[in-house]
C-alpha cells in the first residue's frame, strides 16, 4: 500500500504562501474596487448626536460616507441560526441606530478611490456625542453578576454531582484559592477583511472567516437576499483562533457600502481596529476549591467563575467546562456567572473555556499536590478516570497516563526537587511544572464531492476552509488514500460556499468532521468506477466481486492478486467517460443537537439521498457511539529558569505528549501543537489587553503594546503523540488538534515558576514585576 | 496620513536649507517617523530624505574616542569592532533594542530623535500634552505600567524609549549639529529636554538643524562596561528598566564610574549622584546598593509602575556586579 495518511508531507499550499501567490480576502484584484475605512466611536457609552461629514465628503477621491442616517436597513439575525458564523453582536447591527455601547464601535464608513484618501477623509468626520457613564473595570461590577444561559454549543454553565460543600467540610486536606486571567486578544496575523461585489441581485463576498457556509447563511438573513444569490470565498486565511469564527460588522458593512455606492468595496481593518472591533477573550476570576483525603483522592471539586460580557451580546467563557470530567471525584460543583461591561464583545478564542479554566484548575491541582506532599503526576494518576463521571460514559479512547510518563521522561522530571526554590543554575532558579491538557473531540455533519477525471487526477470540493492549520494538506492525504492515488494527483478545493456544506473551522472539529465525508465521497466515486469495470467485459475485472477489489497506485485490482486489474483512466476512457463523481454526507455528530437533515429539494438533500447507498457513509453512521464521550487528553511540561532578583523568566524546555487519536500528518500536527504551546506561553507570561481605567477604551491596541512571544522567547519544544486511533470517532480515528495544545500550557509554566521560586502567582500574565 | 512633499537632499547644505521651513522633517531610516505619520501623530508638510548624505562613517580618533556619522545604521554600529572593544555597553544597548530588521534600517541620528512609546501618545483619541499641548495627560491616571518614574511632571510621564541613548548618556557623548548658521555641539545631557510644562518640546535642535555626527570622547575604562535590560519578552520590546554601567576598579576601590538608566526616565537618565557615591568607595554590593538608592532617590511612581523603582535599583546593582566581575 502507498498510504499517505500519517506521513509528514509538506503543506500542499506552502509554496503559494511563501511566494505570496496565495490570495487572502483583502488581496483580490477587483475591477473598479473602492475602499472603505471605518470611523470608530471615541466614547465608550452614550449616543451619537450628530455626524458632520461635509468636510470629509469634499476631500479628493471620496465617493461617499455611510452612516446610520443613510445606510440600508438590516434584518435581525435573531431566530435564524446559521449554525456557524454567528453574528457576534446580535443586539447591535452596525449603523442601525445612534447607540454607542463600547469604545471603538462602528459609527460610519468612508468610501473612496484609495485607502489613503478614505483614511484622510475619515479623520475629518466630526462626531458629537452625548456621553454617559460607562461600566468599566471588571472587579467593580461583581455585585451585578448574574447566571447566564448556556455556553458555546449548548454547554451547561452550572453542573453538579453529589454535595461538594458537605464533602469539602469533612475533607482531610483542602485548598481554596482565587485565580485571575486578563483579557486576551487573538492577534491573528491577517486582520479581518471583506470585499463585497454586487452583480444585480447577486452578491460575491471575499471574507476572512472560519466559516464560508456560516457567512453565506448570515448575509442572506441579515441582508434579506436568497442564499443561492450569496457566494462567499475564503481560500486562504491568515489565522483565526476563534476571532473569525463569529462574524463581525466588517462582513456586513462591505456589502452595505457596495450596494449604497454601487461599487465593489473592500474593508480591511487596521491592527488597532482589530483589537476593539473583532473579538477577544473575556477576563475571568475563578475560585477553585479542592478537597482530598490523606490518600490523595479528591472528594470535592468546586469551580466558580465570574467572567464579563458586553451589552451587545452575551458570551460565556465556560472556564469550568472540563472540570466535571477531567478527574474522578464523587462531589463536583461548577458555576459560571457574568457581568456586563461597556467593552467590545468577547468571543471564542483558542480553546474557549478550557484555556483559562484548566489554567486555574491545574494550578489548584499543583497546590493540592504540594499540601498532600505528593508528586503532581502521582496525584493526577491517583485521580485518573477512564469515564466521564458527570455523563457516566466511557471515553472513546484515553491514554493520558502514558502521556504523563513520556512527558516526565522528556522534561527530566526526575531532576525536579519537590521543594520549591532549592535548585540553582548559576544565578538562576530552576523549576519544573506540569499540567493535564484536555479538549473535546468534536465532530459534526459534513458533506463533500469527489470527482475522478479521465486524465488521472482527482478533485475534492468541500465548503469548509483551511485557516492555516493544514486542512488542505491532510484532506489531500485522506482523499489520495481513498482514490488510491499519489497526493500529487489530488486537488482539494475549499473555502467556497457553493461547495457541499463543510464544517466551520472551530472547536477543533474539521479533521474529524470533514475527513470522513471526503473519504466517503472519494470511496463513492471509486465504487462507481469499480462497478463500471465489473460490468465491462473488456476489463480484467469483468464479473469480479466489488468486495474483492481494491484501489492503489492509480489502479483497481484484485485484493489478492494485484496483477489482475487495470488503470483507473483506462476504465473511464474505454467507457467514453471524462469523469466519475460522487457526493457524500456523513451525518454524524458528537453533539446530538447538531445532526441535521437538509430541506427537501435542496442540494444537500440530494447528497443525503446519494449517501444512502454509499457503503462508507453507512458503515460510519452505524458505528455505535452513544455509550461514549469523545475527548483528547495530553500532558504538558515546562522547565523554567527564573532570575530571583530581576524577576525575568526563561522557559528552557517544553514537552507535550498528546493523545489525539490517529496522527494524520506528523508535520502539520506537530505544528498545531507547537502553535498552541506558544499561544499558551504568551497567555502565561506576557499577553494582556489593558483598558483605560477611566473611560474604558483599549490602551494596548497594537503589537508593540500587546506582547506575544517572539522567536527569542521560544525554547526547545518536544511534541510527541500517542498515535493510537480512536475506534469510535470515525473510520480515520483522528480527533481534532487545533486547540488542545494551549490548554495545559499556562498552568505547566505557572507551576514550574512556583517550583523554581516558591512564589505562587495566581494572576496571569506572570511578568517580572509580580516576581520581585 | 496627510500628503507631504518629499525632497531627496544630495548634501548637508541642501538638506538644511530644505528643512528650514516649519512643518518640515528629516527622514533617515523612518522606523519611527513613518509609524507616527500613518497614525496622524506627525503630520509634516515636507519630508527631507537625508539618506544620500555622506554621514555613514565610524571614525576612530587618535585619542581612542570615536566619531559616528548620523546615518550609521544601528546594526553597523553595534557590530563595529572598535565600538565592541572600547565601548561594549553601546554595542550591547543597540543589540538589545528593536529587531534585526529595524536595526538594519534605523540610523544613529534617528535613534536620538525617536519619540516615546507611551500608548496614550500613540492614540489620538486620548488626551496627550506631548501630542497636543494643553489637552492633558491620560497616562497619569490611566494605565501607566510602562511609564517613567524619574523626570516626570504633572503634564507628562512618558518614558524615553531608546536603549542606545542610555549608553550615550553614560558615555557623555557630544552631538554635532549643522544649521544655516554653521556647526555647533550639544553635550548629550543637554540634548533631550525634561517634559516640565512643555512636554511637546523634546530636544534642543532648532528648525532645520541636522545631526551630523555623534562623538564619544575617549574613556578607557569603558572597555569594561555593560548594558543590562530587563523586559517582558526576550526581544523586540522596550525596557521595563535598564542600566548602562562602566567601572574603573583598582585594588578594590572604584576610581571612576559612569551610570545611566533606561526605562525609568522621561529622558536618558545619567545619575551623577550615583556615580559620586561610587567613586572612591570600595567595590562591594553595599556600595552598589547605596548608589542605586541615590539613583532612584527622586523617583515618583504612579499606580501601575511603582515596581520600577525597586526593579531599577536591582538592575543597576546587577549591572555593577557584572562589570566588577569583568575586572
Amino acid at each position: 500500500m502507498n498510504e499517505s495518511l500519517g506521513k509528514p508531507i509538506d503543506r500542499v499550499e506552502g509554496r503559494l504562501k511563501v511566494t505570496g501567490a496565495a490570495t487572502y480576502a483583502a488581496e483580490y484584484q477587483i475591477k473598479n474596487l473602492a475602499y472603505g475605512v471605518p470611523v470608530l466611536s471615541t466614547i465608550t457609552k452614550g449616543r451619537v448626536k450628530s455626524i458632520d461629514v461635509q468636510q470629509a465628503q469634499k476631500m479628493p477621491g471620496v465617493i461617499g460616507v455611510m452612516t446610520s442616517e443613510n445606510c440600508m436597513m438590516l434584518h435581525s439575525p435573531a431566530g435564524s441560526d446559521p449554525g456557524s458564523g454567528k453574528f457576534a453582536e446580535k443586539d447591535l447591527l452596525p449603523l442601525q441606530n445612534d447607540r454607542v455601547l463600547y469604545g471603538g464601535q462602528y459609527i460610519a464608513v468612508v468610501v473612496a478611490e484609495t485607502t489613503e484618501q478614505a483614511e484622510r477623509a475619515a479623520a475629518l468626520i466630526g462626531v458629537t456625542y452625548e456621553e454617559q457613564k460607562p461600566a468599566v473595570g471588571f472587579e467593580n461590577h461583581f455585585a451585578t453578576a448574574y447566571q447566564p444561559g448556556s455556553g458555546l454549543g449548548g454547554a451547561k454553565t452550572q453542573e453538579k454531582r453529589g454535595d461538594a460543600d458537605a464533602a469539602m467540610k469533612t475533607a482531610a486536606v483542602t485548598t481554596d484559592e482565587t485565580y485571575t486571567t486578563p483579557v486576551y486578544s487573538h492577534t491573528a496575523m491577517e486582520p479581518h477583511a471583506t470585499i463585497a461585489e454586487w452583480n444585480g441581485e447577486k452578491l460575491t463576498v471575499y471574507d476572512a472567516t472560519q466559516s464560508v457556509m456560516g457567512v453565506q447563511a448570515l448575509l442572506s438573513t441579515i441582508l434579506g437576499i436568497p442564499k443561492e444569490n450569496t457566494q462567499v470565498y475564503a481560500l486562504y486565511i491568515g489565522g483565526g483562533f476563534g476571532s473569525k469564527g463569529f462574524t463581525w460588522a466588517n462582513t456586513l458593512l462591505a456589502p452595505m457600502a457596495a450596494k449604497q455606492f454601487n461599487r465593489p468595496v473592500k474593508i480591511e481593518l487596521k491592527r488597532q481596529q482589530v483589537f476593539s472591533a473583532a473579538g477577544r477573550r473575556t477576563q475571568t476570576q475563578q475560585k477553585i476549591g479542592l478537597g482530598a483525603g490523606t490518600d490523595g483522592k479528591l472528594v470535592s471539586v468546586k469551580h466558580d467563575t465570574i467572567s464579563e460580557t458586553s451589552f451587545v451580546d452575551e458570551f460565556v467563557e465556560t472556564a469550568g467546562v472540563a472540570t466535571p470530567m477531567i478527574y474522578s471525584s464523587p462531589n463536583v460543583e461548577v458555576k459560571h456567572s457574568l457581568v456586563r461591561l461597556n467593552r467590545g464583545t468577547p468571543c471564542p478564542m483558542r480553546a474557549p473555556g478550557e484555556s483559562v479554566g484548566t489554567y486555574a484548575l491545574e494550578v489548584a491541582m499543583d497546590e493540592m499536590a504540594r499540601k498532600l506532599k505528593m508528586d503532581p503526576i502521582q496525584f493526577r494518576i491517583a485521580n485518573h478516570s477512564d469515564m466521564d463521571e458527570q455523563k457516566k460514559k466511557q471515553f472513546s479512547s484515553k491514554y493520558l497516563k502514558e502521556c504523563y510518563l513520556r512527558g516526565a521522561e522528556s522534561i527530566g522530571w526526575n531532576d525536579r526537587n519537590p521543594e520549591p526554590g532549592q535548585t540553582k543554575q548559576g544565578n538562576l532558579l530552576v523549576g519544573y511544572g506540569m499540567a493535564t491538557a484536555t479538549y473535546p473531540a468534536n465532530r459534526s455533519a459534513s458533506s463533500a464531492k469527489a470527482t475522478l477525471y479521465v486524465d488521472g487526477h482527482a478533485e475534492i470540493l468541500c465548503g469548509t476552509q483551511d485557516i492555516g492549520t493544514g486542512t488542505y494538506t491532510v484532506m489531500t492525504q485522506v482523499a489520495a488514500d481513498a482514490f488510491g492515488l499519489p497526493v500529487e494527483k489530488v486537488k482539494v478545493k475549499l473555502g467556497n460556499s457553493s461547495y457541499p456544506k463543510g464544517a466551520q473551522s472551530g472547536g477543533s472539529q474539521v479533521s474529524a468532521s470533514v475527513g470522513p465525508a471526503i473519504r466517503a465521497a472519494a470511496l463513492g466515486a471509486m465504487s462507481k468506477v469499480i462497478k463500471i469495470a465489473i460490468a465491462d467485459h473488456k476489463s480484467p475485472l469483468y464479473d469480479k466481486k466489488e468486495e474483492d477489489i481494491m484501489a492503489g497506485n492509480g489502479r483497481i485490482h484484485l485484493k489478492d492478486n494485484a496483477n489482475v486489474g487495470e488503470a483507473l483512466v483506462d476504465v473511464l476512457r474505454r467507457n467514453g467517460m471524462d469523469k466519475v463523481e460522487a457526493q457524500a454526507k456523513t451525518n454524524v455528530s458528537t453533539r446530538a443537537q447538531q445532526s441535521t437533515t437538509a430541506p427537501d429539494g435542496s442540494p444537500e438533500a440530494k447528497i443525503e439521498e446519494e449517501s444512502k447507498t454509499n457503503a462508507a457513509v453507512q458503515a460510519d453512521e452505524k458505528t455505535e457511539r452513544k455509550d461514549y464521550v469523545f475527548h483528547s487528553f495530553g500532558a504538558q511540561f515546562a522547565k523554567v529558569l527564573v532570575d530571583p532578583d530581576l524577576g525575568t523568566i526563561r522557559v528552557e524546555k517544553i514537552a507535550s505528549i498528546m493523545d489525539i487519536g490517529t496522527v494524520m500528518n506528523l508535520k502539520t500536527a506537530t505544528n498545531q501543537i507547537m502553535g498552541g504551546i506558544i499561544f499558551g506561553m504568551g497567555m502565561a507570561l506576557m499577553e494582556e489587553t489593558k483598558y483605560d481605567p477611566i473611560n474604558g477604551r483599549i490602551v494596548t491596541r497594537d503589537m508593540a503594546q500587546y506582547l506575544v512571544p517572539v522567536n527569542a522567547d521560544i525554547p526547545e519544544i518536544d511534541v510527541q503523540f500517542i498515535g493510537k486511533p480512536d475506534p469510535y470517532i470515525s473510520p480515520i480515528g483522528a480527533r481534532g488538534i487545533g486547540e488542545i495544545g494551549i490548554t495545559g500550557m499556562a498552568a505547566a509554566i505557572a507551576n514550574a515558576i512556583y517550583n523554581a521560586t516558591g512564589r505562587r502567582v495566581r494572576d496571569l500574565p506572570i511578568t517580572p514585576d509580580k516576581l520581585i | 496620513m496627510e500628503p507631504f512633499k518629499l525632497i531627496r537632499a544630495q548634501d548637508n547644505l541642501q538638506a538644511i536649507h530644505s528643512a528650514g521651513i516649519k512643518q518640515s522633517k528629516f527622514i533617515a531610516g523612518g522606523t519611527n517617523m513613518l509609524d507616527l505619520m500613518k497614525l496622524n501623530i506627525e503630520t509634516p508638510r515636507q519630508v527631507v530624505d537625508i539618506n544620500k548624505l555622506s554621514l555613514y562613517k565610524i571614525e576612530e580618533m587618535p585619542d581612542e574616542g570615536v566619531r559616528i556619522g548620523a546615518l550609521v545604521k544601528n546594526s553597523d554600529l553595534s557590530y563595529n569592532p572598535f565600538i565592541k572593544t572600547h565601548f561594549p555597553m553601546l554595542s550591547e544597548a543597540l543589540l538589545s533594542g528593536a529587531s534585526p530588521q529595524l536595526r538594519n534600517m534605523a540610523s544613529t541620528g534617528g535613534n536620538l530623535m525617536q519619540r516615546t512609546r507611551c500608548p496614550y501618545f500613540y492614540n489620538t483619541d486620548f488626551a496627550c500634552n506631548k501630542r497636543l499641548p494643553g489637552s492633558g495627560c491620560a497616562a497619569i491616571n490611566g494605565y501607566n505600567r510602562m511609564n517613567a518614574v524619574l523626570g516626570t511632571s504633572d503634564q507628562c510621564i512618558a518614558t524615553h524609549p531608546s536603549d542606545m541613548c542610555v549608553a550615550l548618556a553614560a558615555l557623555g557623548a557630544i552631538i554635532y549639529v549643522q544649521g544655516a548658521k554653521g556647526i555647533r555641539t550639544i553635550p548629550f545631557a543637554d540634548f533631550h529636554l525634561l517634559p516640565a510644562q512643555t512636554p511637546h518640546l523634546e530636544h534642543n535642535l532648532r528648525q532645520g538643524e541636522l545631526i551630523t555626527h555623534i562623538e564619544i570622547p575617549a574613556l578607557p575604562f569603558a572597555a569594561k562596561s555593560h548594558y543590562l535590560k530587563v523586559r517582558d519578552r526576550a526581544s523586540y520590546e522596550f525596557a521595563l528598566t535598564s542600566a548602562a554601567v562602566a567601572l574603573d576598579v583598582q585594588n578594590g576601590i572604584i576610581r571612576q564610574a559612569r551610570i545611566a538608566l533606561g526605562g525609568v526616565g522621561t529622558k536618558p537618565w545619567r545619575s551623577l549622584d550615583a556615580e559620586k557615591a561610587l567613586i572612591g568607595a570600595s567595590a562591594t554590593e553595599s556600595t552598589y546598593k547605596r548608589a542605586a538608592d541615590l539613583a532612584l532617590a527622586t523617583a515618583n511612581p504612579y499606580k501601575d509602575n511603582a515596581f520600577k523603582v525597586e526593579l531599577a535599583k536591582r538592575t543597576l546593582v546587577r549591572a555593577l556586579k557584572t562589570v566588577e566581575g569583568l575586572s
